[in-house]
C-alpha cells in the first residue's frame, strides 16, 4: 500500500526540483521548492520519520522559504529575468550528473548488504513512538552536538544581522 | 802495382773534393794544376799496370776492395778487372785525360768558374776509371751514369747561355734513353745468367740461349746507341759542341762516347751467342757513319764538322764489332781518341786564338782562312791529325780503318763495306775541306780580330804535339801486320772468351783467323782492299783541293745547282726538327694536359672541399639558429600557449571551482565502483 | 515495504539535481536553493538508513542537518542581500574579483 504513495510523492519531488532549476522567475522557483518539501515530508511519512516530517514543513517549509521569499522581496529581481540564465558549463554538468546519480545510488545501495545491524532504538526494549524514540536519544547521546547547534543558531543569527545592516554614514 | 789499381780513381775523387770544396776559396789559379797533378799521377799508376800487363806477368786479376750488395743470391761487390782490354783502356782514358787536364789548364785562363770546371773534369775520370775498372755490369753502369752526369755539367758549363744549357739537358735526356735499354739488358743478364759479374757471366754465356743472347745484345745496344751517339740516339752529339773545347775532345771524342764501344766489346762472349744482334749492330754503325759524314761536308762550324765526324767514325768501331772483329774496334778506338783528341784540341787553339771576333764568327769557317803563317804548331799537328783520320798510311788511321773495311768485306757484309768506304770518302773529304777553309786561302777574320791571333802557349800546343806524335805513330806499332799485330794478340784473350767458354773463343777466334786466313799478310784480295782504301783517301783529299783551294766557286756552285739537297745536309736532315714535332711536342702536350688535369683535379678538389665546408658551415648555422633556436623559443611559446590555455581555470568564479570538485568526486566514485 | 533502494535512488536524484541546479544557475538565489535541495536529499538518505537499521541516529542527523540549513540561509541570504544593495549584483558572475 506504501509503494505507489511512495511513487506518487517521488514524482511530486523529482517534477518540482526539476522545475525549480529551470525556472527564470525565482518566485516561481521558491514556490516550487516549498511544493518539494511538502512532498519531501509525505515521504518522511513513509519512512517512519513523522516528527521530521512535520518539522520539515515547520522549519523548512515555513521558515527557511519564507526567509527566502521575503529576501527575494527585499532584492530588485526583476532585472535578472532578462539575463541569460544558465551557465556555459551546463551541458557538461548535466552528463556529470546524470552519470554521478547512478553512481550514487549504486555505491548507497550496498547499504543492503548489512541487514542485520540493530541500533540504539531497539535496545530500548518495546516499539516507541517516533517522537519519544528521537527524545530519548536526542537529549542523551547526542546532548552536546544539540546544544552547539543551538549555538550556532545563535552565530547565524548574529551573523545575519551583521551582514544585512545597512552601513550608516556618520 | 796491379794491386794499387784502386789508386786510379781515387786520385780524380781527391781532386773533386780539394776543387769542389775549395775551390773558388783556397786554390782557385791552381785548381787546374791539381787536377791535372791528380789525373798525372793516376796516368802513372795506370803505367805501372800496363807495364806489368803487357811486359810482366800479364792474365786477368781482380783487385776486390768491398762487397757492395748482398741480397740473398743477388751479390755485387765493388772491385776492379784488371786484363787486357781495360788496360788499354785505361791506357787512353787516363793518357788522353792528362792532356786534356794540361791543355785546359790554358785554354780555360780566365774563366770565372776555373776551379768548377776543373772539378767536374776530376768527376768526370773518376766516372770513366769506374767505367772502365768495375768486373761487373753494375759498377760499369755507376761509371755510365757519372760520365752522363759530367756530361751534362759540362756541356751546359757556361750555362747562362741558353743554347748551352738546352744542349746539356738535351745530351742527359737523350742518354737516359739509352740508359733504360742498358738497365733492361743488365737485368736479363742477371736472370739468364744468375750474376752480374763478368767472369760469372761469361762462364755461363754459353749456355744463354740464342733468343736471349740476341735480346741482351740489342738491348745492351740501345744504350750504346745513347751513349755512343749512333743512330737514332746521336743527336745529342753536335749540339754538345756548346761546351769548351777540352770538353768536346775528352769526353766527346776520345773517352766517353767510346764507352759504348768499349761495353759491346767486353760482353763480347754474350754476342757471339746471338749473331742477329750483331748484325744489327754493323748495320746501323755502317749506316751512322755514311750519314753522319754526308751532313758533315756542309757544316760551316768547326766544331759541328768535327762532332759529325766523331759521330761517323764511332759508327766505324761498333761495324767493326758487328761483323766480329771485337779486336779491331778497339784499335780503331784507340787511334781515334789520338787523332780526334788532337783535332779538336787543335779547333780550340784556333777559336782560342780568334777570341777578339765577333761571338758568331769565332767557330764559324768561313770567317776564318789563312791562319797557316799564323799558327804554324796547330796548323802542322792538325795537318797530320786530318791525315791521320783519313786513312793515308802509315798514319795511325789507316790501320785501323782499313781493318776495318778488310773485315767487313771478307765476312761477307759487301753492303757494309760498301757504305763505309764512301763514308771514308766523305771524310777524308770534309777533313781537308776543313784544312783548306780554315787555314788556306785568304784570311776572312774580322778586321778587329786580326792583330789577335796569335800561335797558343805551350800549355796547349804541347799536348798537341805529343798527340801528333801519337797519331803518326798510334796506329803501325800496336797494329803491324794487320790482324796480326801486338794489340790483336794482346786483347785475344779478353774478347769472345769466358773462362772455361771454349765454344765462345772458338767463335771470336774463327773469325780472326778467318780475317787473317784470306787477307792477312798480302792476300791478294787484302792488296786489292788496301789499295783502294789508299786511294779513297787521296781521292777525298785531292776533291777537297780542287774545291777548296784551286776553284773556290765550285761549292757555291753545287750548292746552287742541288739547292734542296744542301738545304737537307745542312740542316741535318731535319732530323732534330722531327723529333722535335714527333716525339718531344706531344710529350709536351700530354705534359700540359696532365699538369692541367692535376691542377683541375686538385684545385677543384681543393675548391670543392671548401665549397662543401661552405654549404655544410651554412646548414649547420641554419640548423642551430632553426632547431635550437627553435627549440628554445619553442618551449617559451609552448610555456605561453600552455599558460594561456590554463588561464581559464582560475575564471573567478566559483560555480566552475564547485564543478571541478564535482568532477573529482566522480572521479573518486567511478575507481571505487570499478576497482 | 518501500525497499531501501528506492529511498537511495531518490535521494540520489534530488542531490544531482540540486548539485546541477548549484552548477548551472546564475542566479544567486536559485543557487542557494538548490543547496537548500541537497541538504534535503541528504536527510531522506539519512532518514532510509534510520528505517532501515532501526537507528534513530540518522533521524537525530537529520534534525541537526535542518537546523544548519537554516543558519546557513540567514547567513547567504544576508550576504546576498548586501550585494544587491550596494552594487545591484543578483548573478554569481558578477561576483568576480577574483577573476584574472
Amino acid at each position: 500500500m506504501e509503494l505507489p504513495f511512495f511513487y506518487l510523492f517521488s514524482a511530486g519531488i523529482i517534477g518540482a526540483s526539476l522545475l525549480m532549476v529551470t525556472r527564470s522567475n525565482v518566485i516561481h522557483a521558491a514556490l516550487l521548492l516549498v511544493l518539494t518539501f511538502l512532498f519531501l515530508s509525505g515521504v518522511f511519512v513513509l519512512a517512519g520519520a513523522e516528527f521530521l516530517a512535520v518539522v520539515q514543513i515547520l522549519l523548512y517549509a515555513g521558515g527557511i522559504m519564507v526567509l527566502y521569499l521575503f529576501s527575494i522581496m527585499l532584492m530588485n529581481v526583476d532585472v535578472s529575468v532578462r539575463l541569460r540564465q544558465f551557465q556555459r558549463q551546463t551541458f557538461f554538468v548535466v552528463l556529470i550528473t546524470v552519470i554521478l546519480a547512478v553512481e550514487v545510488w549504486v555505491v548507497l545501495a550496498r547499504g543492503d548488504a548489512y541487514p542485520g545491524y540493530k541500533g540504539f532504538a531497539w535496545a530500548m526494549g518495546s516499539t516507541p513512538g517516533n517522537v519519544e524514540a528521537l527524545g530519548a536519544i536526542l537529549y542523551t547521546k547526542y546532548l552536546f552536538p544539540f546544544e552547539v547547534a543551538s549555538v550556532l543558531l545563535l552565530a547565524a543569527m548574529v551573523g545575519a544581522i551583521v551582514l544585512a545592516k545597512r552601513t550608516i554614514d556618520r | 802495382m796491379i794491386e794499387l789499381a784502386w789508386l786510379i780513381p781515387l786520385f780524380p775523387a781527391l781532386g773533386v773534393v780539394i776543387n769542389g770544396f775549395f775551390g773558388f776559396s783556397h786554390t782557385k789559379d791552381k785548381a787546374g794544376h791539381i787536377a791535372a797533378l791528380m789525373i798525372g799521377l793516376s796516368f802513372a799508376v795506370v803505367l805501372g799496370i800496363a807495364y806489368e800487363m803487357i811486359f810482366g806477368k800479364g792474365g786477368t786479376h781482380t783487385v776486390h776492395l768491398w762487397n757492395w750488395i748482398q741480397a740473398g743470391k743477388f751479390s755485387v761487390s765493388v772491385a776492379f778487372l784488371i786484363d787486357p782490354l781495360s788496360t788499354i783502356m785505361l791506357l787512353v782514358v787516363s793518357g788522353v785525360g792528362f792532356l786534356v787536364h794540361v791543355y785546359s789548364v790554358g785554354y780555360l785562363h780566365g774563366d770565372p768558374g776555373y776551379p768548377r770546371f776543373f772539378t767536374y773534369l776530376n768527376l768526370f775520370m773518376l766516372s770513366m776509371f769506374l767505367l772502365v775498372l768495375g768486373n761487373n755490369y753494375l759498377l760499369m753502369f755507376v761509371g755510365w751514369e757519372g760520365v752522363g752526369l759530367c756530361s751534362y755539367l759540362l756541356i751546359g758549363f757556361w750555362y747562362e747561355k741558353k743554347s748551352a744549357s738546352d744542349a746539356g739537358k738535351k745530351a742527359f735526356i737523350v742518354n737516359r734513353i739509352g740508359d733504360a735499354g742498358f738497365l733492361l739488358g743488365i737485368f736479363m743478364i742477371w736472370v739468364l745468367t744468375g750474376s752480374m759479374t763478368y767472369t760469372e757471366v761469361f762462364h755461363a754465356a754459353p749456355g744463354i740461349t740464342t733468343a736471349g743472347a740476341t735480346a741482351i745484345g740489342l738491348l745492351l745496344f740501345i744504350g750504346a746507341c745513347g751513349k755512343s751517339a749512333q743512330i737514332p740516339l746521336y743527336v745529342w752529339l753536335p749540339d754538345a759542341m756548346e761546351g769548351p773545347t777540352p770538353v768536346s775532345a775528352l769526353i766527346h771524342a776520345a773517352t766517353m762516347v767510346t764507352a759504348g764501344v768499349y761495353m759491346v766489346a767486353r760482353t763480347s762472349p754474350i754476342y757471339v751467342m746471338g749473331p742477329g744482334a750483331l748484325e744489327v749492330i754493323a748495320i746501323v754503325g755502317a749506316l751512322t757513319a755514311l750519314f753522319a759524314a754526308s751532313i758533315g761536308l756542309v757544316q760551316n762550324d768547326i766544331k759541328r764538322v768535327l762532332a759529325y765526324s766523331t759521330v761517323s767514325q764511332l759508327g766505324f768501331m761498333f761495324m767493326a764489332l758487328g761483323v766480329g772483329a771485337f779486336a779491331v774496334g778497339v784499335f780503331h778506338l784507340m787511334t781515334h781518341a789520338f787523332f780526334k783528341g788532337l783535332l779538336f784540341l787543335g779547333s780550340g787553339s784556333v777559336i782560342h786564338a780568334l777570341h777578339h771576333a765577333p761571338v758568331d764568327q769565332q767557330q764559324d769557317m768561313r770567317y776564318m782562312g789563312g791562319l797557316k803563317s799564323k799558327m804554324p804548331i796547330t796548323y802542322w799537328t792538325f795537318v797530320i791529325g786530318a791525315v791521320a783520320i783519313a786513312g793515308v798510311p802509315p798514319l795511325a788511321g789507316f790501320w785501323s780503318k782499313d781493318e776495318i773495311l778488310a773485315n767487313a768485306f771478307f765476312t761477307g757484309n759487301y753492303f757494309v763495306w760498301g757504305m763505309g768506304s764512301v763514308a771514308a770518302f766523305m771524310t777524308a773529304f770534309y777533313m781537308f775541306r776543313l784544312i783548306f777553309m780554315t787555314f788556306h786561302g785568304e784570311m776572312r777574320v774580322d778586321h778587329h780580330a786580326r792583330e789577335h791571333i796569335h800561335e797558343s802557349p805551350l800549355s796547349m800546343t804541347v799536348p798537341l804535339m805529343i798527340l801528333a806524335a801519337l797519331s803518326i805513330v798510334g796506329g803501325i806499332i800496336p797494329g803491324y801486320p794487320p790482324e796480326g799485330g801486338w794489340i790483336h794478340r794482346f786483347l785475344a784473350p779478353s774478347l769472345a772468351k769466358g773462362a772455361g767458354g771454349a765454344h765462345a773463343m772458338n767463335e771470336g777466334g774463327r773469325l780472326v783467323q778467318v780475317a787473317s786466313e784470306t787477307g792477312g799478310h798480302g792476300g791478294p784480295a787484302a792488296t786489292i782492299l788496301i789499295v783502294i782504301a789508299i786511294l779513297i783517301a787521296v781521292g777525298g783529299i785531292a776533291l777537297a783541293w780542287l774545291m777548296y783551294v784551286k776553284n773556290t766557286s765550285i761549292p757555291t756552285n753545287i750548292a746552287k745547282r742541288c739547292s734542296g739537297f744542301h738545304k737537307l745536309l745542312l740542316n741535318k736532315y731535319y732530323i732534330d726538327e722531327i723529333y722535335q714535332a714527333c716525339i718531344v711536342n706531344p710529350i709536351y702536350r700530354l705534359m700540359n694536359s696532365l699538369w692541367s688535369f692535376d691542377a683541375k683535379v686538385v684545385d677543384g678538389a681543393v675548391n670543392g672541399s671548401s665549397l662543401i665546408t661552405l654549404v655544410s658551415s651554412r646548414v649547420s648555422a641554419a640548423f642551430d639558429l632553426r632547431t635550437v633556436d627553435g627549440a628554445v623559443n619553442g618551449v617559451s611559446s609552448l610555456l605561453s600557449f600552455v599558460s594561456q590555455l590554463l588561464k581559464f581555470i582560475q575564471s573567478g568564479m566559483v560555480q566552475n571551482y564547485l564543478f571541478v570538485m564535482l568532477l573529482g568526486i566522480f572521479v573518486m566514485l567511478s575507481a571505487y565502483l570499478f576497482r | 515495504m518501500v525497499p531501501l533502494s528506492h529511498y537511495l535512488a531518490l535521494g540520489a536524484i534530488m542531490f544531482v539535481i540540486g548539485a546541477a541546479g548549484v552548477l548551472m544557475r546564475r542566479n544567486a538565489i536559485i543557487i542557494l536553493m538548490s543547496i537548500e535541495l541537497m541538504l534535503n536529499a541528504v536527510n531522506i538518505t539519512f532518514v532510509a538508513f534510520a528505517r532501515q537499521w532501526g537507528d534513530m541516529a540518522g533521524q537525530v542527523f537529520a534534525i541537526f542537518v535542518i537546523t544548519v540549513a537554516a543558519a546557513e540561509a540567514a547567513v547567504g541570504l544576508a550576504i546576498l542581500i548586501s550585494l544587491n544593495r550596494d552594487r545591484s549584483i543578483l548573478n554569481v558572475d558578477e561576483v568576480n574579483l577574483l577573476k584574472w
